[in-house]
């Protein structure tokens, strides 16, 4: 099942490292990872996306609790969350599809960044499945290339992970 | 007054009362060994390969309550301190690793001897640090004391740059240690503890079976009262061996691959486990699924929430110190009227006592003809009366050292359990015979471990260490060599070693005394000597039976029930 990890550690050289190397040494997978110092900047929170069985998940948190730059860890997918991502589109925009790109953008809640003769830049944000919905809606033939964050999440009112 | 990083690096290991560095000079810590030499507290052995000094540091530890410390330089000294610090991380022994680094303005342009110290023991110290100001490093050395001894305790590694250990500032060392992120648990939660002492007074067969934390969490004297307390049988892992008294009635041995029958069968077909300080790893149980074929409840205690419900599916988890966690069960159980149904339990002892006579307990046939190695850790045993420090090194000696010699102490038993390191043994006597100078230390060995660090030997000569070392000389890798005769048909790839050395020789040239027993009857006279020779390190070369094999023995993937004992072969 899938997962998202919330974990809050020490902002020290490393400590990315030591999560990164915890995940492959042990043979869990990660299928995204988003890290950025907090408004503490002694901080850093770091949202991993991963699959795995209860068993799996169990041992993880686990793990990731006995690293010693690690502060906090919380599964946000075992209650109320909010899961974001942001995405950056480049797209082939010619002719009319210049228009029905435009609408797609809005349905989408996007915005398009910029704009050349041949292309939009587009940016999206929203829980994994809309950025997958929108990638579905325009196609792969006209995506010229995709950036995606990986997902940063939060739990919902007072979840709070400190 | 300021001082230098590398004077304040000593003046920490000072502080923390350290007896004994154990190191090898070189580049990048040529300032910290000056410092060294410019005072006489804190004393340095010189080893002859870094693997050496940390499993020297290793021994040390564990034959003690102290952290292990030591000091190699940068690139190859950290590289080779690699497998030591593993060793010591597999096992959860409390070391301090101080290497030199190139400095720091040089970091990242592949400078002389400049590894990764950091990323490369990252999967296997417990906790590591590179000192980037020369202000952080007593604060940082406090630290790795502090992380290595407690909670589940590790090998923290000190990454010091030459530049750093050479500038200077002010000396203060923190009184005391606050990591934020780090709270390790002392006392284990009481309603858990309530109900694990209820479930076993209501258990009919009820088992316990005790690791390596008994030993670091130094919870012998609970462990043994709670045994006597609940009336119940007890096995110790290989890490756990002396954790409780061997000699003792209620003791039905080791567990695991070559554990008893008792031990396994009891584990297989209790229907209450209580697994303290201990991990079910893969050598103890052996396939999980067959295991949790019988229905059991486990109560598992242990200080790293990790280890519990990692391989098995546990009842009740108690987290925290073995030793405070124990304190409060045998407390609660004291206090309750309720007591184990000795009828249920008496049936269990019959059981138990079954198994014991169909296992054999620890039996061999012994040879006029040739040296068994089980006869020689037999004599060991009667000699020293078990009383002795044992280090071993990795293989069937091991095995046999641990099922034949009768551990009734904890930190006697000196091995390499979890990473399983060939050439762990001599270096860690040495650690052991510098904790502990007047007493009797053992390394039982074999001729292909000994052989991974025998450069020791010259170690032992200069610090005058007069360890005996018992190898059991069989020209074979003995258990590789098992294994291929059991799952390989008998095809002997790469474990018979030809053109061994003369053992006698080279102890010899090393300045020690050699000895080569090849007959059964020269066994105890040959040992008596050697123990009778208190200032001399004595190399025991024992010729002993090529075709031994050790057993009982669960086959890998097997479960415990499944065991092979002697006579089925």
């Amino acid at each position: 099942m899938r997962h998202i990890i919330s974990l809050l550690m020490v902002n020290e050289a490393g400590a990315l490292s030591r999560v990164a190397g915890l995940f492959s040494a042990r043979g869990y997978n990660i299928e995204s990872l988003t890290v950025a110092p907090t408004e503490d900047l002694t901080q850093s929170r770091m949202t991993i996306v991963t699959h795995g069985s209860d068993a799996v998940i169990e041992q993880i948190t686990k793990q990731l609790n006995k690293l010693i730059d690690v502060i906090a860890v919380m599964d946000l997918s075992e209650g109320e969350h909010i899961e974001r991502e942001l995405m950056l589109v480049k797209v082939r925009a010619e002719g009319n599809g210049r228009d029905e790109l435009k609408r797609l953008t809005d349905i989408f809640r996007g915005r398009i960044l910029d704009v050349s003769d041949h292309t939009y830049t587009i940016e999206l944000t929203g829980a994994r499945g809309k950025l997958d919905g929108f990638i579905e809606a325009i196609g792969h033939d006209l995506i010229l290339e995709t950036v995606r964050t990986g997902a940063s999440g939060v739990g919902r009112g007072n979840r709070i992970l400190k | 007054m300021e001082l230098t990083g590398a004077e304040i690096t000593i003046r920490c290991l000072q502080e923390e009362g350290v007896e004994y560095v154990f190191g090898y000079p070189g580049g990048a810590v040529l300032h910290i060994y000056d410092a060294l030499f410019q005072q006489d507290k804190v004393k340095h052995v010189l080893v002859r390969h870094e693997q050496a000094a940390v499993h020297a540091a290793d021994g040390y530890a564990r034959s003690s309550d102290k952290v292990g410390v030591a000091l190699v330089t940068s690139g190859p000294g950290l590289t080779n301190a690699v497998t030591g610090i593993a060793t010591a991380y597999l096992d959860s022994i409390p070391l301090v690793v101080i290497s030199g680094q190139v400095p720091t303005f040089a970091i990242g342009e592949d400078a002389f001897q400049e590894v990764d110290a950091v990323g490369i023991t990252r999967p296997c110290v417990k906790h590591n640090y590179l000192v980037k100001d020369v202000k952080d490093i007593a604060a940082t050395i406090k630290k790795a004391f502090y992380l290595a001894k407690s909670g589940r305790p590790g090998p923290v590694l000190v990454d010091i740059p030459k530049d750093i250990s050479g500038q200077k500032t002010e000396f203060i060392y923190p009184e005391s240690v606050k990591i934020r992120s780090y709270n390790p648990v002392g006392k284990g939660d009481s309603a858990q503890i309530r109900l694990a002492a209820q479930l076993l007074l209501e258990a009919r067969r009820p088992m316990i079976y005790a690791g390596g934390g008994v030993v670091l969490s130094d919870a012998s004297a609970q462990l043994t009262d709670l045994v006597r307390l609940l009336g119940v049988p007890c096995t110790n892992t290989l890490m756990g061996l002396g954790g409780y008294p061997a000699n003792d009635t209620q003791y039905v041995g080791m567990l695991g691959m070559h554990g008893t029958y008792e031990a396994n069968m009891g584990m297989q077909y209790c229907d209450v486990l209580v697994a303290i300080g201990a991990r079910f790893d893969d050598r103890v149980i052996g396939n999980v699924e067959h295991f949790a074929q019988v229905p059991r409840k486990i109560i598992h205690i242990d200080i790293d929430p990790s280890s519990i419900a990692k391989r098995v599916k546990v009842d009740v988890p108690i987290v925290g110190d073995v030793k405070l966690v124990l304190d409060e069960l045998l407390d609660v159980l004291r206090k309750s009227r309720q007591k184990p149904d000795a009828t249920e339990l008496s049936a269990w002892w019959k059981q138990i006592d079954e198994w014991r006579v169909k296992g054999g307990g620890a039996r061999y046939k012994n040879s006029s003809e040739v040296i068994k190695p089980q006869f020689v850790i037999e004599t060991l045993h009667k000699l020293t009366f078990g009383d002795a420090f044992i280090t071993s090194d990795v293989g069937q000696h091991q095995m046999w050292a641990a099922q034949y010699y009768q551990f009734n102490h904890p930190r006697r038993w000196i091995n390499s359990g979890g990473l399983g390191t060939m050439g762990f043994g001599l270096p860690a006597a040495m650690g052991v015979q510098l904790k502990h100078p007047g007493e009797t230390v053992a390394c039982v060995t074999g001729e292909g471990s000994i052989q991974m660090n025998i450069q020791e030997l010259s170690t032992c000569k200069q610090y005058h260490l007069p360890i005996k070392v018992l190898s059991l000389n069989n020209r074979y890798l003995g258990m590789v060599r098992q294994w291929q005769q059991f799952f390989h048909g008998n095809r002997y790839s790469e474990s018979y070693m030809d053109a061994l050395p003369d053992f006698v020789k080279l102890a010899e040239a090393y300045g020690h005394v050699g000895m080569r027993i090849d007959n059964p009857a020269d066994v105890e006279p040959a040992m008596r000597e050697a123990f009778a020779r208190k200032d001399d390190l004595v190399f025991m070369d024992f010729r002993t039976d090529s075709t031994e094999n050790v057993f009982p023995m669960v086959p890998g993937g097997k479960g415990l029930s499944e065991v092979v004992l002697a006579e089925d072969l």
